[in-house]
């Protein structure tokens, strides 16, 4: 998701004033004087130096498996000039000194990146002054290495500073937003291979997640989920059942003033054992509104019509003459693409432990967004959000389900209501069916060619549910006619390539956002806007009879708003291409395949114009004519994330994110019925196993322009790659996802 | 009550002889390292040993284990040579799935000495990985396997 625009500013103006009001104070300003034996030198909020020189790291991204600390800390470790083994990592709890705390939009490294180089240098500024006076010499003649100021032949430890006093030197906020960081040429950590500091909690069983939190004296808690996530009502209990269960205790109604739970009975017990059998004999008598009478197609259908119409929504691109293209047009492409819903399943259960301590409550779970769900923790348990803290966990999972809090409040009102610490946790069908899952998509995509053949204009109209429209309204963008609109549920639509005069219009579905709550899913809207746009891509080519990567390439022309600009899009449209045809390359691209054998090739640019991750895929793909089943043999990816910081964490991003699209375009997807998903666990909902992993052939593009993000971007690609080698295998078009064997095989039938 | 031995361990458990092995292990004696994913024996996250053979600890009633030898990722000490090898490959995003994926791999190396990749895809179908660290899953048994080939070589 890309929301973070405005809140990465917030949060770097946080880093100057939480530090120290209109300075930073660097720490023991008393040169000369003993310093406390306690206190470590904390030159800005990011991070301490104590006496032994150990650098403690504080990190304020959730860890769901990006290892974001240790590339956090390597960024700051390089610039600051210290051993990497003398850095730790402290996950902080939630403060108002930290700003927002989110991690999302594949951002984290891409907003830091500014804020820890920064840090780490004005540390080493002034741990360089500090030393040159202890070594008699000056700062201009001293350079910092290896955590020791040297000067000439001799040198002090960073440790030793600390020690002696530290620095007094302070910075200006203004001095410090310009102070220069190292040339590319100087670095020494960033790039580098390193292990990921939280792994090896993660081989051994020592890692704790939020589902491991406890506290004695808690209690077990879970949910009766109601039939419809926003419109139930409890009109009775009956849990005559559930008190034959050994160590069962209540069932609450919750009162939620922050209707975040509506419907909701939770269902408490001394053990979780005894929850979960208790919760399956506790019969709840609901009423429901009309989201009882919404399935699948319903949404889809509602969506054909919103884009049927011409009114309505928002024109997040709308240049001028797209309609005078259109009456010219020579010739005119148009196809409409769907997508189904999918399911986050995070392995870890959604779960939060909430208790009450001395007038404060303390919520224990991992989450994505704190900043998001803290005032709805407010609200709900009518308290001042600085009399709520979250302490932090890694998540077993994040893929954007923990940008959506909601499971927090659930257990906060339990425990507000008994009186007692609850541990709540949802089995895993209640997880599924409580999930902001992804919604259905329908796009419909128009392409005016010329009588040449030049493609002239192009229209792009997208109807889904809107994420941010129900949890995050305030993060929303406007069209400069004041229209608000999700950009996380339309960004690649607005795409980089030249395509004459564009219109982009995104709507809200509002019968999907009516019907359940639309969530942040991996990469969001370019999951589903690319599939739509790269596949018609390649339509477009084969009606053009161009070869479907010199049609991209010759598009991606860099002209005009596609030229890129500074900080993140430096290069624009040209290293997009420049991608593609690295991908196809490497792929043998226009090499004769076997039978019933293709290759299929798509680019996107990531999660959002302003933060591009450059990348090309093409995925080699053989189609079983007679069961419809797809094999994917091997995806080739190329991407330019420009400078990378951690080369191994990135690799991983990239391996995962790619099979992340690949299981999504064949084995994953849900339906939508009668307001609930159909699939509630791994018996039917079926993620790809390790037998179904394609050769894998990743490629990063060296560069040194500003590192964007990593955790997204692959799973943009591969689905449309994946159906443009179907159609160079067999000729069948499918424009839906999932691609199921049935669908396959009625393509197949019906080419006949 | 039932009692067992857990990584070499005698505990005993005072709770319902159906309930879940899993929730002994991770409430009852306090080892969080084995996890919970699905309840239904699909996920693999939840994979124990008993009696030395992969256990989905999620759909083994407790009263099952009377006496017999468990042993959970804990009990490997961080010694394993899958643990080194998990290691040296960086397996783990965010982790959840690890300590079953590694006690189904250490029986998977102690049946195969030298696994196949479908002796890999066979054996290892029941893990799932969410974060999709698959490619190192693979990469590392076959290191491990490798490494502890060696080691009885040379012994």
């Amino acid at each position: 998701m890309s929301k973070l625009k405005n809140q990465s500013t917030l949060s770097r103006r946080a880093f100057l004033i939480g530090s120290a009001g209109t300075a930073i104070a660097f720490g023991f300003a008393q040169t000369g004087a003993i310093a406390d034996e306690t206190s470590p030198f904390e030159p800005t909020i990011w991070y301490s130096i104590d006496r032994s020189g150990i650098v403690t790291v504080n990190i304020t991204r959730a860890e769901m498996g990006q290892h974001i600390g240790t590339a956090l800390a390597r960024i700051l470790a390089d610039e600051l000039e210290v051993n990497w083994r003398n850095i730790r990592l402290s996950a902080v709890d939630t403060d108002p000194k930290w700003g927002i705390m989110v991690t999302g939009g594949s951002r984290s490294v891409s907003d830091d990146f500014p804020v820890y180089s920064r840090a780490g240098a004005a540390g080493r500024i002034a741990l360089i002054e500090a030393g040159a006076k202890l070594l008699g010499s000056s700062p201009s003649r001293c350079f910092a290495r290896h955590g020791a100021v040297f000067a000439a032949n001799r040198s002090i430890s960073y440790g030793e500073i600390v020690r002696r006093g530290g620095p007094a030197r302070k910075f200006m906020p203004n001095e410090l937003a310009e102070l220069p960081i190292k040339l590319a040429s100087e670095r020494r950590l960033i790039g580098q291979k390193a292990d990921a500091l939280d792994i090896p909690a993660k081989i051994n069983g020592t890692a704790r997640y939020g589902i491991d939190a406890s506290v004695s004296g808690m209690v077990y808690a879970r949910p009766k989920i109601p039939p419809t996530r926003n419109d139930s009502v409890v009109r009775s209990v009956d849990d005559s059942a559930a008190r034959q269960v050994k160590g069962y205790l209540t069932s609450l109604v919750l009162e939620d003033p922050s209707n975040t739970v509506p419907g909701w009975v939770v269902v408490c017990a001394t053990s979780y054992p005894a929850a979960i059998r208790a919760a399956d004999l506790v019969k709840v008598d609901w009423t429901s509104g009309s989201a009882t009478e919404v399935s699948e197609q319903n949404i889809l259908d509602h969506g054909a019509t919103q884009i049927a119409s011409s009114s309505g929504g928002a024109l997040v691109v709308d240049d001028p003459g797209v309609d005078t293209a259109f009456e010219a047009a020579g010739s005119v492409l148009e196809r409409t693409y769907t997508t189904g819903s999918v399911l986050h399943a995070q392995l870890e259960p959604v779960n939060a432990l909430a208790l009450e301590k001395d007038g404060r409550f303390e919520i224990h779970t991992g989450s994505q967004w704190q900043s998001l769900v803290l005032p709805v923790l407010a609200d709900a348990l009518r308290l001042p959000q600085e009399r709520i803290v979250m302490r932090t966990y890694p998540m077993g999972g994040g893929f954007g389900r923990r940008l959506n809090g909601d499971y927090a409040v659930p257990a906060a009102l339990a425990s507000k209501a008994l009186g007692r610490p609850v541990k709540l946790v949802l089995t895993r069908p209640d997880d599924m069916r409580f999930d902001s899952f992804r919604s259905p998509s329908i796009q419909t995509l128009r392409l005016a060619f010329d009588a040449q053949g030049k493609v002239t204009a192009m229209e792009h109209h997208a109807s889904a549910g809107w994420p941010s429209a129900i949890v995050a309204p305030a993060i929303m963008r406007k069209t400069r006619d004041g229209t608000p609109y999700d950009q996380d549920a339309i960004d690649g639509a607005d795409h980089w390539y030249n395509v004459g005069a564009q219109r982009v219009r995104a709507l809200s579905n509002t019968l999907a956002n009516s019907a359940f709550r639309p969530g942040y899913l991996r990469s969001v809207g370019p999951g589903w806007t690319n599939w739509a746009v790269e596949t018609f891509m390649d339509e477009a080519a084969r009606m053009a009879q161009v070869d479907p990567v010199t049609f991209r390439v010759e598009l991606l022309d860099g002209a005009g708003r596609n030229a890129g600009t500074a900080p993140n899009a430096i290069g624009g449209a040209k290293r997009q291409a420049a991608v593609l045809k690295r991908a196809a390359e490497k792929a043998g691209w226009g090499t004769v395949m076997p039978k019933d054998t293709g290759l299929g090739v798509a680019t996107t640019f990531g999660q959002e114009r302003e933060m591009p991750t450059w990348g090309a895929c093409v995925a080699r793909v053989h189609v079983d004519r007679s069961s419809g089943a797809i094999a994917v043999e091997k995806l080739t990816i190329v991407v330019d994330a420009g400078t990378i910081v951690h080369p191994d964490g990135a690799l991983a991003q990239v391996e995962g994110g790619a099979l992340w699209g690949l299981s999504m375009a064949l084995h994953e997807g849900t339906e939508f019925v009668k307001g609930q998903v159909k699939d509630t666990n791994f018996d039917s909902y079926t993620p790809l196993r390790i037998g179904d992993v394609p050769d894998l052939d990743i490629e990063f593009i060296n560069s040194i322009e500003a590192p964007v993000g990593l955790g997204e971007p692959a799973t943009t690609v591969v689905a449309p790659a994946i159906g443009n080698a179907i159609f160079a295998a067999t000729g069948i078009r499918l424009r839906h996802l999932p691609i199921r064997p049935a669908a396959v095989l009625a393509a197949l039938a019906s080419q006949r | 009550m039932t009692s067992f031995h857990i990584n070499g361990r005698l505990v005993m458990v005072d709770a319902e002889d159906d309930m879940p092995l899993l929730w002994a292990i991770r409430d009852a004696i306090g080892l969080t390292g084995t996890k919970f994913g699905c309840g239904i024996g699909m996920c693999g996250a939840c994979t124990v040993h008993v009696g030395g053979r992969p256990t989905r600890s999620c759909v083994t009633p407790l009263a099952s284990v009377a006496g017999a030898e468990v042993t959970t990722i804990e009990g490997l000490e961080g010694k394993h040579p899958l643990q080194t090898a998990w290691a040296d490959h960086q397996v783990p995003q965010c982790g959840y799935c690890q300590s079953g994926q590694i006690m189904q791999a250490a029986s998977l190396i102690k049946d195969f000495p030298a696994p196949t990749d479908e002796d890999i895809d066979a054996v290892m179908a029941g893990n799932l990985c969410r974060c999709m660290a698959y490619v190192r899953i693979r990469n590392a048994i076959k290191q491990a396997a490798t490494q502890a080939r060696k080691v009885a070589a040379d012994e």
